[in-house]
């Protein structure tokens, strides 16, 4: 019955798209590419001269290399967090799901509660103050992974569902512990669905602006170069949106890999509410 | 025998979440019975509160967020669904459709801010300048008090519908080929199939939409502070930004009150909201 297909609405659905969400990509990328009295015009128009290496540089350059600062401290944090939040929330996941009782349903409300409770921003870096780390990197990376677990537990919950017991039973039987059943047994067997969560997680670390902006004051991420830019490329917008198209490229990376990953992994529970 | 399944596992995670969110959200609430510069605080009973509902700008974030939450969610309800029922249909390109509307999604939301702030420059902006060649006057989309809400709540629909719709979608392509069947063989129209099999049966893909988005509206922050930065004056604040305005200020515990009134909005509408929407389960 799909067969027939409706040339009129695919070609209107084709150009309608391309005017909606592909020019404003094109937007960016035309932008990055003028010199500086061109892209002041902000209108939508091909470079006079295409300088995309020069705005690259000077971008990179600006500051004192801090982009490059920016990209390595995004790196190590998107890094740190998402590899923390995984193994711990797997660990969660696993006993939760394998053994509920008394305490399975108290966590099971922490664990929606983290998705849906606004975080309290001004006590948590009364916290971090109190703790020592707040301004630091392992400080923000351990934010990072105090937010991001409640997805990714309800993410592995699910699928350690679908992993019978006998397999456990069996590693039982032939001697293993609690760390080596997990670590050995369960943990590889996750694999799927770890690329998942690590691909999702990684796209919305990185492009995390609030909590560095709140608890790494100083010190960059890239997107807080993008904010600090804009106030500072008032006239300059072709390294802004230099800027923006670097930015833009990790994720788009992500998507032309794992396009089906991430789909899986943010479509969850669309079919069980 | 100890139980290869030992609730120690339940300890790092624990730790972390306690420290960290659990510890600072109970905290929230004292703290925002105080007068606090995170170093002293005096307890002052329900004065910032008073000052929340008082303070023209602050109640303005306060409306603001509600508006702003109703119209990106409503919006990505609707235009998402019309999606999700155009892309299942008989269309060519599917999987170009698909990858355009959902890309934004990944993209960071500071750079799709400022990129669409400079396309919504009123004078010179791509979309103005579209609008004045077929003769319509643009409006300052972001620097008229009126529009500049909606046009940041605009911004965030184009950057997140592309997850609504893949929501949808999942739910839509669950649902047994065989109704739809039944219903053509008994001479139903299109219409009458999206009314009666497609609503209905995608519902739980509804459901999330409706929470998700929600939940990431009323809670929204880096989009519009890229944006407007909550002007112009204080007409596009909503309270997520106000609570930024008033750490920054210095005010701690008026800010911690703002992060109690947006934790009381967020609960008090997701939870009877998804306790109503999963009740009314449909019966097959």
């Amino acid at each position: 019955m799909n067969g027939r297909r409706n040339w009129v609405l695919s070609i209107v659905a084709i150009v309608v798209s391309a005017v909606v969400f592909l020019v404003p990509f094109a937007f960016i990328v035309l932008m990055a590419g003028k010199d500086r009295a061109q892209a002041s015009l902000l209108d939508f128009s091909w470079p006079h001269q295409l300088q995309f290496v020069r705005n690259f540089i000077d971008v990179v350059e600006a500051r004192d290399y801090m982009l490059i600062i920016a990209y390595i401290n995004s790196t190590v944090l998107t890094v740190a967090s998402v590899a923390g939040m995984v193994v711990l929330a797997a660990m969660v996941a696993f006993v939760l799901q394998r053994r509920p009782g008394r305490w399975g349903g108290f966590i099971n409300f922490l664990v929606l509660a983290g998705l849906i409770v606004p975080p309290a921003v001004v006590p948590t870096i009364w916290v971090l103050k109190g703790t020592g780390t707040f301004g630091t990197m392992p400080g923000l990376i351990l934010v990072e992974i105090a937010f991001g677990l409640s997805f990714c537990v309800l993410l592995f919950r699910a699928f350690i569902a679908t992993i019978p017991r006998e397999l456990d039973e069996a590693a039982v039987i032939d001697g293993a512990g609690p760390l080596r059943l997990f670590f050995r047994v369960i943990f590889p067997l996750l694999r799927s669905v770890i690329i998942t969560a690590v691909v999702v997680q990684s796209v919305t670390v990185f492009n995390d602006f609030v909590n560095p902006l709140y608890f790494l004051p100083g010190d960059p991420t890239v997107q807080l170069t993008l904010y600090n830019f804009a106030g500072q490329y008032t006239s300059e917008y072709n390294l802004l949106f230099m800027n923006i198209l670097l930015i833009t490229v990790p994720p788009l990376v992500m998507f032309l890999f794992f396009n089906r990953r991430i789909v899986a992994g943010m479509t969850a529970g669309a079919i069980k509410g | 025998m100890k139980s290869p399944y030992p609730r120690w596992f339940y300890l790092p995670a624990a730790l972390v979440y306690a420290v960290l969110f659990v510890v600072p959200t109970f905290a929230s609430f004292y703290f925002s019975l105080t007068r606090w510069t995170i170093f002293e605080s005096h307890f002052i009973g329900l004065d910032n509160f008073v000052t929340f509902f008082q303070e023209p700008a602050l109640v303005k974030g306060f409306v603001n967020t509600l508006i702003y939450g109703i119209v990106t969610s409503g919006l990505k309800v609707v235009l998402g669904l019309g999606l999700a029922v155009l892309l299942t249909g008989r269309i060519a390109a599917r999987g170009y459709l698909r990858s355009v509307v959902f890309f934004p999604v990944l993209v960071s939301t500071i750079g799709v801010g400022l990129t669409f702030t400079v396309l919504m420059n009123p004078e010179r902006g791509l979309i103005n300048q579209a609008l004045g060649t077929v003769g319509v006057d643009g409006p300052g989309w972001l620097t008229d008090p009126a529009y500049a809400l909606l046009s940041v709540a605009l911004v965030d629909v184009w950057k997140g519908v592309g997850l609504a719709t893949l929501i949808f979608i999942a739910g839509i392509v669950s649902i047994p080929q065989e109704y739809f069947e039944a219903a053509r063989t008994d001479g139903a129209s299109a219409w009458d199939m999206f009314r009666n099999i497609t609503l209905p049966l995608a519902r739980p893909a509804t459901v999330t939409v409706v929470i998700l988005s929600l939940i990431g509206g009323l809670r929204s922050f880096d989009l519009i502070w890229a944006m407007t930065r909550g002007g112009p004056g204080f007409t596009s604040d909503v309270v997520a930004s106000v609570i930024y305005k008033q750490y920054q200020a210095g005010f701690a515990g008026l800010s911690t009150a703002g992060n109690v009134v947006l934790f009381v909005i967020v609960t008090a509408i997701v939870l009877p909201l998804s306790r109503f929407l999963n009740r009314k389960e449909v019966e097959l």
